[in-house]
Formats: structure tokens, sequence, C-alpha cells
């Protein structure tokens, strides 16, 4: 059970979260415009890394904020959280 | 009745009976079952899983490996330790042919969890864990001291140490009670920490009546799994000795040394009468001369060194015990138990047999490890413990005392202390200048271990009865095989002998396997490694981890603010999800078959009503909500005129239907949107996830109001006399209240919204109050008795005959609008919408897509299975059988006047008047396909 | 919706009994408080509608996490950084919602009565929080949750907004969840009110 820190609540369990995938993978602007190719890769690709990985979390059952997290997916270490919109910050 | 042979004398406490294996006996106050077995002369206490051997008792605590029992009176239990069970008046037992039974009946006891926080955790009440918690809660810390026995001491609880010049169990006490009149700390007794998580999530199982017996308080809960989230942990969880591999190691009268001196010391009791003493270290001395000095003869001590300590030898010779350096023991022999003991020099010499009735064998120690791995941290092999000891770790954790190698009694407390220092500084608290620890005696000089894992045999074939692992009946041979079969991973020989997997996880066994693949694989164990440890470090019953979320609290159950009066009138209920709604209202005599028809007859032909609060309902409220609304569902939201109503359906970004339902317009900045029963909590998520990953921009804001309203609909051709009669302030003309508009009055002298909407192809209305009216309003609506509850059956039947799909009945997250015969509902207008760029991917437009369609059974009385697959053919080829579809909904039809059934079928709309055919069971039954929307196509009824 | 000539029911009125029963011992006290206000308030808090509402309502928007800020008869629970809960009594809704509404003076501010939408169901005694500990993972010590902080969480497998007390917590649960949470409680509470 990881102890998500939301940057709103502060420390919660995990269980009160819901998981949003990899961050930064925007809505396109204009998605008539992309190739079958370029929207297929929006709707379906996404990376899978063993190390940092930027991601979204939902606190869903508290302040029901969307933020971003970059956890190490192999120790669960999380390095950063920041909030929707922002960059993702440079972590080690 | 023996008398308890084997008692020592001046042992005193309160009688225990108790019965095992059938006979009566018994113990006295504070033993376990072990040990009131071995004071009794028991040695035999299970047999072996595989080659069902008799098996003793081997150890004093959780590692033990061979005395399974299962309890039979007061309630059965299988599979415990005898070791760990506390002896209690009345207490019924067998031993286990290595596996146990559950028990025939329920149990009648309580069991539940709770969470606790704390500054500092510490596992394990021994020298080094009571040191550690004394500094962090001297000095106002929150501290949790937990140990799995019921008294504190640890190593302490074994031996005739000393500290601050009284007993060590004694001080032990004596400090925890202190500890444990502080206001922040908290002392967990019989509590076995299980599982170390990420984020030093913890979980501990406490034993709260097992030790009671029939006397256990029922309102207690007898077990309780503690969640503790802890800013550090100390792990002091002390170690394990091991044995070594040689012949009949597994006879009952064998027993580790350290357990042997526990028995002699804290259980007041004999383990036998005569023993020898095999070792590879000094620790097994002190166990020989405290059995020596409360009775047991020692025949001899056969030490692998030659060089054992010099102190231990002095005190063997004052005692007149025979010590033989540079000696193993190659078997332990006897029928059924130890009568001798075979010892030989090592390398070349005279075996000699020596006359016993107990081996005590020390193959050193192992720290415990098993938490501090969990929690993610690295272990290192250390060459002169012969063990595997912590290493790294990336949590706010840190072992103290013989868990990190430590082997001195005053080094365990000073490094208990220590670690207590460092968990007070990483809390945040300031941290005393001085911290004390008690005196301990001066403890002889060591000398070095030898670590000797096998007992070599004269030929490749003499290890049958070599065991590395009790439990599982793992010998060298078998090892040997596995390496001979090519495996060279430990985790791989694990698999393929068992070793390691039984209830005991290895605890005395798991080093010594790995030592001895190393040995086959003729490389270093330290560079071998271990195997993985895993949750839970003991055995867990099911009923403490299930607590107390079982039966009528296993899931929450959601109730309307109807559902008093819906189980008053006998309904029989649905689970949707977590809601319980009524399915059908059986009256007497009437089977669901018929109460369904009757129920679907009254909505058709008359009046009827359901309860309809569990949609679910969200507010959206903002300048930009038309604009958002347009982008969330295919279709167009924004040209809807305040007072209308209109079916929209929302899809994920890949083009699949994800929910659907009505969205009403209250104000030009104010819409209220229903969702499936099912989705209103995703469809919430996926607002707010778009409106902040998304469109930040956009001035909108949701919020549900699924429970501030309670929902009456209201269906058939009489529902607008029954509603005007209810609201006569309200003009319900069709002209004055035409279909998907809605309508503020009073219902019932309730203030109302009402909706013209239709989900069954009839006139019909959905009255929706504040949900503290529901029932006034539900009872109203059933006060003149003409109008006919009617459950989610009769629901689902009225709109399947209308060809209307139930978003995760009839889809299943592969279906679009236009496969389910909606394409009217898919804007062209729009420039863009969820789903929308998805439309124009080939695979939404390849032609055998499966669309929905209806289905008549040739035979009207056959109803179709829901699930059941479609074929083209009437008789089955060869498989792989190609199939065109399957079967969503299905159901009889009163005013079809026969059965019918929606599917999900490949071109479908093609296939219109087609012959398929459904395998059910033996047989294929002919079914022709339709048009999905089977009664009243004109929609003429929904006027009234 | 007071005066309705209909009467009204709570979603834990079928409780009450029982709730008096586990109560008689005194170390725990178990009640639903029923039919209050509550009105779920979205608003920019750095928007002039935002301070223009804390004075019509008498209560500034508390903007720190978890807290909650109150005057005359209203409790401010904040819920998220543009969310906030309302609290008043019975029958306060009607005229808190136009208040709020007005003060927003055209700026994008959604206020809703959801008043029905959860129950409130108390806590009490020195047993509350050991109580409540049993299935809310949060930290609940009184130097950690005590009066002023408020905060959403599980229950059980219920989602509620917490409000610590002294001595008590009120728990506001989902109307639908009430009966499902007052068992869970009534179970928990046995330790604390069965055999002394
Ligand atoms: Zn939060």
């Amino acid at each position: 059970m990881l102890l998500i820190p939301c940057p709103w609540c502060g420390p919660r369990d995990e269980a009160e979260f819901h998981y949003g995938g990899q961050a930064h993978i925007a809505y396109p602007d204009n998605p008539a415009a992309l190739s079958d190719e370029e929207w297929a890769r929006y709707l379906f690709f996404r990376d899978n890394p063993k190390g940092p990985f930027a991601e979204r979390w939902s606190h869903t059952a508290g302040c029901r904020r969307w933020f971003n997290v970059v956890r190490d997916t192999a120790t669960n270490e999380i390095h950063a959280v920041y909030r929707v919109g922002e960059p993702r910050p440079v972590t080690a | 009745m023996s008398g308890q042979p084997y008692r020592r004398e001046g042992a005193t406490g309160k009688t225990l009976r108790f019965r095992f294996d059938g006979r009566d006996y018994e113990g006295l106050e504070g033993d376990t079952l072990a040990s009131a077995l071995l004071a009794n002369g028991v040695r035999a206490v299970a047999s072996s899983i595989k080659l069902g051997r008799p098996r003793g008792v081997y150890a004093a605590g959780c590692e033990e490996p061979n005395a399974l029992v299962q309890i039979e009176e007061p309630f059965p239990e299988p599979m415990l330790t005898a070791t760990t069970v506390e002896l209690y008046d009345g207490l019924v037992a067998t031993g286990l042919p290595g596996q146990g039974r559950l028990a025939d009946r329920p149990d009648p006891a309580r069991y539940d969890a709770v969470h606790a926080h704390c500054d500092v955790l510490v596992v394990g009440a021994g020298p080094a864990g009571i040191a550690a918690a004394g500094v962090a809660a001297r000095a106002g810390a929150r501290v949790i001291l937990a140990d799995e026995r019921p008294a504190p001491g640890g190593s302490l609880l074994g031996t005739t140490e000393t500290l601050d010049g009284r007993p060590g169990h004694e001080w032990a006490a004596a400090e925890v009670a202190a500890l444990e009149a502080l206001p922040e700390v908290r002392v967990l007794r019989r509590t076995s920490v299980i599982g170390h998580y990420d984020d030093n999530y913890v979980i501990a199982v406490e034993r709260r009546t097992n030790h009671l017996g029939a006397a256990a308080p029922a309102h207690v809960a007898r077990e309780r799994v503690w969640r503790i989230r802890a800013k550090r942990v100390v792990l002091a969880t002390g170690g394990h000795e091991r044995f070594v591999a040689f012949a009949g190691n597994d006879l009952p009268g064998v027993m580790l040394a350290g357990a042997a001196r526990t028995y002699v010391n804290h259980y007041r009791v004999l383990p036998g009468r005569r023993a020898v003493v095999f070792t590879t270290n000094d620790s097994a001395y002190a166990a020989a001369l405290d059995l020596a000095d409360a009775g047991v003869e020692i025949a001899a001590i056969a030490d692998v060194r030659q060089a054992p300590g010099e102190t231990w030898a002095a005190r063997c010779a004052e005692r007149g015990i025979e010590l033989l350096t540079g000696h193993v023991v190659t078997a332990a022999l006897g029928e059924g138990e130890v009568s001798s003991v075979r010892v030989a020099p090592r390398g070349d010499g005279q075996a000699r047999e020596i006359p016993a009735d107990l081996l005590l064998v020390s193959g050193g120690w192992t720290p415990v490890v098993h938490l501090f791995s969990q929690a993610g941290g690295t272990l290192r092999y250390d060459e002169g413990l012969g063990a595997f000891v912590p290493g790294e770790i990336r949590q706010a954790v840190e072992a103290a005392g013989f868990a990190r190698g430590v082997t001195t009694l005053r080094g365990c407390l000073e490094d208990g202390a220590q670690a207590g220092r460092r968990a007070l500084a990483a809390a945040g608290f300031a941290v005393p200048s001085e911290t004390s620890v008690p005196a301990a005696e001066e403890e002889p000089a060591a000398a070095p271990a030898e670590h000797l894992w096998l007992v070599e045999a004269p030929g490749d074939d003499d290890y049958g009865a070599h065991f590395v692992d009790l439990q599982r009946d793992v010998t060298v041979a078998d090892v040997l095989r596995a390496v001979g079969a090519g495996l060279s991973s430990v985790e791989h020989v694990k698999r393929y002998t068992t070793a390691g997997t039984a209830h005991d996880q290895g605890k005395t066994s798991g080093l010594l396997t790995s030592a001895v693949v190393a040995h086959a694989l003729g490389v270093d164990v330290g560079e071998l490694g271990t195997t993985t440890f895993r949750a839970p470090y003991t055995p867990v019953s099911f009923a403490a981890l299930a607590g107390r979320d079982r039966g009528h609290l296993h899931d929450p159950i959601r109730v309307t603010a109807m559902h008093e009066w819906h189980v008053a009138h006998g309904a029989r209920f649905e689970n949707v999800g977590q809601w319980k709604r009524p399915w059908y209202y059986p009256r007497p005599g009437e089977d669901m078959e018929a109460a369904v028809l009757r129920e679907c007859r009254a909505a058709r032909e008359d009046v009827a009503a359901m309860d309809a609060s569990t949609l679910g309902k969200i507010d959206v409220v903002g300048p930009d909500a038309a604009v958002f609304l347009d982008r969330l569902y295919t279709n167009m939201m924004s040209t809807l005129k305040v007072g209308s109503i209109r079916y929209g359906v929302m899809c994920r970004a890949d083009g699949m239907v994800f929910d659907d339902g009505t969205v009403i317009r209250l104000a030009d900045d104010r819409f209220l949107v229903t969702t499936t029963t099912g989705n209103a909590a995703a469809v919430l998520d996926w607002m707010e996830e778009w409106l902040q990953t998304e469109w930040p921009d956009l001035r909108v804001s949701c919020t549900s109001v699924t429970e501030q309203w309670a929902t009456v609909a209201l269906v058939g051709p009489r529902s607008r006399e029954v509603l005007a009669r209810l609201a006569p302030g309200l003009a319900v003309d069709n002209d004055s209240f035409p279909f998907m508009t809605w309508r503020e009055a009073e219902v019932a002298g309730i203030p109302a919204r009402i909706c013209r909407i239709s989900f069954s192809g009839e006139l019909a209305y959905e009255i929706n109050v504040s949900s503290w009216y529901g029932l006034a309003l539900w009872e109203a609506v059933m006060a003149s008795g003409e109008v006919t509850p009617y459950g989610t059956e009769t629901m689902h039947v009225l709109r399947a005959e209308k060809g209307y799909p139930i978003v995760g009945q009839d889809t299943d997250g592969t279906v679009t609008p236009q496969d389910l015969g909606m394409e009217w509902i898919v804007s062209k207008k729009k420039a863009d919408f969820i789903g929308k760029r998805s439309f124009a991917r080939a695979d939404t437009s390849r032609p055998d897509r499966k669309q929905l369609v209806g289905l008549l059974p040739e035979d009207p009385g056959v109803l179709l299975p829901e699930g059941a697959h479609l074929v083209e053919t009437s008789s089955l080829p060869e498989p792989p059988v190609p199939t065109l579809g399957f079967v969503t909904s299905s159901y009889r039809s009163a005013a079809l006047g026969r059965t019918f059934a929606l599917a999900l079928v490949s071109r479908g709309r093609e296939r219109i008047g087609e012959r398929l055919y459904a395998p059910v069971g033996a047989e294929l039954v002919p079914v022709t396909v339709t048009s999905h929307v089977l009664y009243d196509p004109e929609g003429a009824r929904r006027d009234g | 919706m007071a005066d309705s000539a209909a009467e009204r029911r709570s979603p834990a009125a079928a409780y009450a009994a029982r709730f008096e029963a586990a109560s008689a011992g005194g170390g725990l006290r178990l009640a639903e408080i029923p039919f209050l206000t509550q009105v779920d308030l979205r608003v920019d808090p750095k928007s002039p509608a935002a301070e223009r509402i804390g004075t019509a309502i008498g209560v500034p928007l508390p903007v720190e996490p978890g807290t909650v800020a109150s005057g005359g008869d209203l409790e401010v629970l904040w819920l998220g950084p543009d969310e906030w809960l309302v609290l008043g009594p019975d029958g306060a809704a009607p005229d808190l919602v136009a208040r709020i509404a007005e003060a927003a003076g055209g700026e994008h501010v959604s206020v809703v009565d959801v008043s029905a939408q959860r129950t409130t169901l108390a806590v009490a005694g020195e047993r509350a929080r050991d109580v409540l500990a049993h299935g809310c993972a949060l930290d609940l010590h009184p130097r950690v949750f005590g009066p002023g902080r408020c905060a959403q969480t599980m229950l059980a497998r219920a989602n509620v907004i917490l409000v610590a007390g002294e001595d008590d917590v009120r728990v506001l649960v989902r109307s639908s969840f009430a009966g499902y949470l007052a068992e869970w409680l009534l179970d928990a509470s046995v330790e604390y009110v069965a055999g002394g």
C-alpha cells in the first residue's frame, strides 16, 4: 500500500487514488488532422519503463484532484509530485 | 494419567487438562501444546507429508517445521504449530500428516482489523527491541512494540542470563510494563508482524483470545489485523537456529539446541533424559550446560571444530561432559524416535554409537531478515556468521540486535538503544544526550564457528534421509537430483523440489537448502544467494484477513430511500453494483416468470411504477456547461432548450460506448445529467478528468446529486391519469407537457421535478423529489392500489422489446454507437467530440463488425441463455467453431407473446431474416435474425 | 421543503434504537443527526466572488486543505482547492443557496443543495476515535485530526467526510451507504459497548 502525497491533502493510502497512466499525453489539438497511425499512437501507445515514470493519479476518495507523480516503477519510490499543467520536474 | 514425567521438579502453576490424539494429558499454565506434550513424554507429534515419517517437536517457536497439529475443540482450526499453540483447559488437538482440514462448521468468532500510526514501530521485544523502544518511548515518540509471544523478552525467555542482576526475562517484563504505562506507547503481545510493504506499511496479526479456548468472550475479536503506518521501523527480529543435514535428522528426539534450552529454562520441561549435542558453534554449549544443570545427562558433545571456545570446554570438563572435537554426527538412529546417535571423527576414523534419547543440533544461527527483505532491503552474506544479514534499504527501516548479526547480549542492548536514537532523530524528536542499557554479565570469548551444512554420506545414493526441508520432506538426494537436472538457481531448485514452500516457509531450512545447492554446484553460498522472502512471515487465517468484511458487511449494500417499502412488500432483489434493486415483486403463488409477465403487462396496458433512484445524477453548472457537454456526448447538447431533455451517448476516445443517459437543461448555464446506475462515479470522474487535465479553461463545475434525488418512474397508458391526480397543479396533457420535457410541480404535496421520458416506449414520467421524501412519494403513488410496482427484470424486458441497449449488458467496451444501430446519435455537425476521430478508423468501419440485432427463436417458448453463441450451420463443424456473435439479452415477452433476444452479430443488419443457430447444450437452437426493435417500431405509444 | 405536508425520512432513521442501545455505556455515543443543510460550493478561491460569498455567509472560505471555518450556525468544510461544503441547520438550504448565488454576482459559481445527498452520523465519546480506526486509514490522533479539521476519506468501504471535534467525529456519508455504515459502526463498536 503506497503512501501517495496528494499535493492538496497530503499523504494518503494508495487505496484512495485512481491511477491514470502515463502523464503528459495531451489530447491532440485537431484529431481530424491526424493520420490513423498518429491517432492510434495517441489512443493505444504508452511507455513502460523500468525506473522513473511520470504518471497521473487522481485523489478520488479525497479532493478528487488529478495530479502528476514521478514514480520509480522498480522501487515505488516517488521522486516528485506536481500539479496538472506543470512540466515534469528534473529528478535525480 | 502419566503425571508429566518429563516436567522439571519445582515447576508450579495451574494444571490444565487437554487431549491429544485421543489421549488425556495434563500440562501447566504457561505451556505451549509442544511443551506440554514433551512434559508428558510424547515424542512423535505428527507425521510427514510425503514419506509419512514420524516427526517430533523440533523448535520452540514459529519456526517449527515438524509439529503440525489441528485443533479440534473448542473450534476446529487446521495447520498450527504445537510450539505456538498456548495450552488451555479443554484443548483437544490431533497431530497432522503434513496437512490439515478445514472446519466443517461456520466460525462463530469475531475477527477485525484496525489502523494504527506511530513514529517508531519496533518488531520484536527481545533485548534489542526493548532497548530501542525504551529510548524512543521515553523521548515522547509514539511507539508500537510488537512481539509474537505472550510475554516480552525474546531470547531472554529461554536463557538464564541476567540483566542488572536479575533474570533477563524479569527485566524484560518490568521494562515493557514501564513503557506500556507511557501515554503514546502501545505494546502488542501475541502479535506476529507478517508483512512489510512500501512506505513502512506493516501488517501484523494479533491473536487476542485464541489462548483462552472456550473461555474466550464472544464479543472480543479473536484475531485482529493491525495495519500500521510507521515513520520508522526497527526490526529486532532476532534469529532462528538451523540444523545440519545428516542421516535421520528428522527423527523425533532430534531438536534444535536453543529450543531444548528454552524448554528447560522457560517451560520447565526436560526434552529427554540422555542427550548427544552436535554443533558447529559455541551457542550449543550454553544449551548443553543448562540441560546438564537441569538433570539431563549429556552423553557427549560432537563439535565439528577442532577448537571450541576455551571457557566452554572448561565448563564441560568441570561437569565431566565428554567433548568430541572434530567430530560429526553421521546418523540419528532409532525406531520411530532417537535411541542412539552415530558419531564419527571428520574424515577418517572409527564411528561410535552413543545411546541417547535426545540429539541437540546447532548448525548456527540465521538472522531473521524476512521483513527487512520484504521491505526492499538487500542482503549480504556474513562469513563469520555463515548467514545473510541486512544490507542496504531505501525505506526508513533498520535492523537491530541479532537480526543484523550482533551476537552478544550486551551488544544487542546497545545496538537496540542506538537504533532507538536514530529512529528518534529521523522522526524529528530531540535525541537524549545519553541512554543507558541494563548491565549484562560478561560472556565467554567466542571461538569462530565452522559452517558445516552437510555431513557427507559414503555415496551419492545415501542422501535419502538427509533432510533439508523437514516439512516438505525434501532431502539432499532431492536437491542433488534437481542440480543434476541442470538447475543452477536456488529459486529454480525451490520450485523443483518444493523446499522452502511449506507452511514454515523454510525458516530453519532455507539457508541450509541454499548451502546444499551451493555445495552441489561447487559454488559459495554467499554467491548463490537466497530465495525471495515474501509475506506472510507466518501463516495467517483467512478469517483474520477477512476481518469484519464478511456476511452483510462484505461489500457495502447501497439502498434507496424506498428500500424499506420494497422489503415489506416482498420484493426479490437484484445486485446492481453495490445497489440492491427490486428485481420483481412476486405475488403469492407466483414464480419469477409469472411475476415479470404480469408486471410487463401492467406497464404496457395499465400503469406501473419502478424505483429509479439509483440512476447517477450530476449537476453540470457554468457558462461553458453546454460547450463541455457537446465535447463529451456524441450528439449536440448546446441546442437543447431550457425545459427540455435529450438522450445522449458518451464514448471513450477510442469510439466505444462508455455510458448513456439523459441530459436535462435546467437553465442556460445549468444541466442535470443522468448516468447508468453502475457508471455514476465513473462518469463524474470522467468529467473531472477532462475538465482538470485537458480543458481547465472551461468554466464548468460538476457535482454529484445521485442521492439528493429519489426517482419514481411512472409508466403505462394510464400514467398520465395517475400523475394528474397526484399533481393537481400540473397540466399533464400532451401539448402542455410534451415528450422529452420537464416540469416542476408538487406531487403528493412534495416539491418535484417531473421528466417526461420513457425507457419502455410507453407514456411515462420520472418524478424526482428530495430523497428525504422518496418513501413518502412512493407510498403516495402506491396508495390507491392501482399502480403495479415493477422491478429491474420488467424494466429490462420492456426496454429490450424496444431495442434500447443497456450499457455493460449489450455493450462490452468494444461496441460503437453505430454497432448499436444508433448512427442518428453521432453528430456530423460538431467539429470534434470525444470518440469522433475513432469513427474514421478502419476498424470501426469494418463491414464484419458485430451489430445489435433481435433474435426470435423459432420455437417461441425457447428462452436462449444470455451469452449463447451463434453459428451459421445447423450442425457444428470441427473445432474451432467460427462464431458470429452472442446473445446479450434474452427474455419472455408478454407483449410479443413469445421469447426473444438481443444479440451482437457479425454483419447483423445484413442478416435480418436469416436463420442462425445457437448451440445450447447438445442442441442447436434455430433462431431468426430480426431488427433489434421488436415492439411498437413506429413509436406510437409514447404519447399515451 | 421542510414545510411539505408529506413526511420526511432520514437515511439512518431505522437505526435510531440500535444507536441508542449502543450508546448506553457512555464510552461511545452513536446517533444520526438528520436533515442538516449541506450546500456544495464550487468557486475559484482567488476570485472576488469567493470573497463576497465569505462575507455574505459570514464565514470566509478556508483555503488550507482539510480545515473547517465556522461562524454563526454555519460551518464551511474545505473539500478541494475550489470546492467547499457549507453545513447549516435543518431548513437553511434555500436561503443559503440564494445568498451565495446573489454574492456570486454573475461570476462562475456552482452552488448545489446536497442536503439529502449525505446524512450525518455522530460518533462521540472517549472511544470514538478507536471505533473509527477500525475502518479509517487516516491518523485520527487528536494532535493530528482535532477540532477545526475535516477530511474526505474512506471509512470501511464507504466514502465519507469526517469532521473532527474534541471527543467526537461527525461522519458525513452518502445516503445510500448510510445503512451499511450504520451496520459497520455497530459491529465495530461491539467491544467498546458490550462486556463493560
Ligand atoms: Zn487530495
